[in-house]
């Protein structure tokens, strides 16, 4: 899509730092860190819980169990969308029955992913608790859903666009602010 | 990505890039059917009517089971029990199907060409489940997506198949698509069952089966048609064993880690030994798990989405 970006809202060192406090959040939060499991939203919310799992054990010295959810199949609005996505695999080989389940995203802005991805997991086991951890909460929400760990809330318009590319994925770690250029 | 078709008529025309998605989209399937609920909501509210002017169990099990793990609602019209034995043509009872609203028809027909008949008037997503002598696209789908399973890929892997291939449109969709994939293909049958016009697709022709094994990779099996033999194309059943059924001592032949295939049903003793049929080389029962999956992502990939640009 033809975009510009407006601004660069966080850097590797920020987006490092949110991870951190979020990592401790979450380690204070559940004081039972042996029922925790972590499930990523593919593709980033996936690298995002790969490095959360990596802090929780070195500073607990507990393994996470970690699980990969794509949530095509889930999704409200398949049948209006103009081209299709591609499935991917969900990785999840750990029962979720009465597991504390940490949910993670990179970006909250709808609620519509969330509320899809929570539909799966429940198909997938009953899980004893979900928390939802997003890295941008960028508002406008259109369901009742919030986040419990929030790496920056990012006020923003509903037409603007938010890119958070990791560098496992993308090369480089930043948040970018884009918007779509009018179409003449 | 884009899956640019309406309908699945067969293999034939479908590029690589196609088959691929295919078969990526079903190893994304594949782990559905392995959950404890066994469903996703995707296809919620879609109407699919398995179509069956010939007897079949396999394919409409896979086609049936294959929607209703995506949350479409399917049923099932056998021509064995329903108004066809009264005299309506194909033309009309299509038409009452569709009148009844129904997304996608999956078609199994003893004359080839009938479901590209049933895409010319009728405007639902139509599916081939075998059509005569002609194509069973679904098959060959899951068949090459064990063959990757198993062998982790297609390109340069001798493949023979042996029987019926005159009946088959089993190995005829499974010539095309490994084909395609890269995969070199020999024939193995009394004369009467491999006519000499298939060399025109790019195979080989062999009547001496142990020779043929030597160095196989892939050994798939088709099973002798008897409800198509209107002429005798082989002396006797007997005979046929003799020389063309594979046994243990024969399968020496083939490569170490050659592996079995069969699109079912097998007639034990006749084209392959029973021993060898349950053995850790068989995957036939691997194909047909591997069936509903497949047949989930061409169920998705042809009824998802809006209306997208169609070239077909």
């Amino acid at each position: 899509m033809d975009e510009k970006i407006k601004a660069r809202v966080m850097d590797s060192r920020k987006i490092k730092r949110a991870i951190h406090r979020m990592a401790t959040e979450i380690i204070e939060r559940n004081r039972n860190l042996d029922n925790l499991v972590i499930v990523g939203i593919k593709t980033r919310g996936v690298q995002l819980g790969k490095m959360i799992a990596k802090l929780i054990k070195e500073s607990e010295g507990i393994d996470i169990p970690f699980g990969a959810l794509d949530i095509t199949l889930y999704r409200d609005d398949f049948l209006e969308l103009e081209t299709q996505h591609m499935v991917k695999k969900t990785e999840i080989n750990f029962p979720l029955t009465n597991k504390d389940v940490l949910l993670i995203d990179d970006v909250l802005f709808t609620g519509r992913t969330i509320r899809a991805a929570m539909d799966s997991l429940i198909d997938l086991g009953r899980p004893k608790t979900i928390q939802l951890l997003v890295l941008i909460d960028r508002g406008h929400k259109e369901l009742p859903i919030r986040a419990d760990y929030v790496g920056k809330f990012l006020p923003t318009s509903r037409k603007e666009l938010v890119h958070v590319r990791l560098k496992e994925i993308d090369g480089n770690d930043e948040v970018l602010i884009a918007e779509p250029n009018e179409i003449k | 990505m884009a899956f640019n078709h309406k309908h699945l008529l067969g293999i034939e025309h479908l590029s690589d890039f196609d088959i691929m998605t295919v078969l990526n989209t079903a190893e994304s399937f594949l782990e559905i059917s392995t959950r404890e609920v066994k469903k996703v909501p995707i296809l919620r509210g879609k109407t699919i009517i398995n179509l069956n002017f010939e007897p079949s169990t396999r394919t409409r099990s896979s086609f049936e089971l294959a929607a209703k793990r995506l949350s479409a609602d399917i049923t099932n019209f056998s021509s064995l029990n329903s108004s066809t034995i009264k005299g309506e043509t194909l033309k009309d009872t299509v038409l009452n199907l569709e009148a009844m609203k129904a997304d996608a028809i999956v078609v199994r027909h003893s004359c080839a060409g009938a479901p590209y008949f049933i895409s010319t008037f009728c405007s639902s997503h139509i599916i081939n489940a075998g059509d005569g002598a002609h194509e069973h696209p679904t098959q060959a789908l899951l068949d090459a997506f064990t063959i990757r399973q198993e062998k982790k890929k297609i390109k340069g892997l001798r493949v023979i198949i042996i029987g019926d291939i005159l009946h088959s449109r089993v190995a005829r969709s499974n010539i095309f698509l490994l084909k395609k994939l890269g995969a070199n293909i020999v024939l193995v049958a009394p004369p009467g069952f491999v006519p000499e016009e298939l060399k025109r697709l790019g195979v080989n022709i062999d009547y001496n089966l142990d020779r043929a094994l030597e160095g196989a990779d892939i050994i798939m099996m088709l099973r002798i048609q008897m409800e198509r033999q209107e002429k005798n194309f082989f002396p006797s059943i007997r005979e046929y064993r003799n020389l063309f059924s594979l046994t243990g001592e024969r399968f020496r032949r083939a490569n170490k880690n050659a592996i079995i295939m069969h699109p079912g049903p097998i007639n034990r003793g006749v084209e392959i030994s029973a021993d060898l049929a349950d053995s850790v080389k068989s995957v036939i029962l691997k194909q047909v798990e591997n069936g509903v999956a497949v047949r989930m992502a061409v169920l998705y990939l042809l009824l998802g989405g809006k209306e997208r640009e169609i070239t077909d």
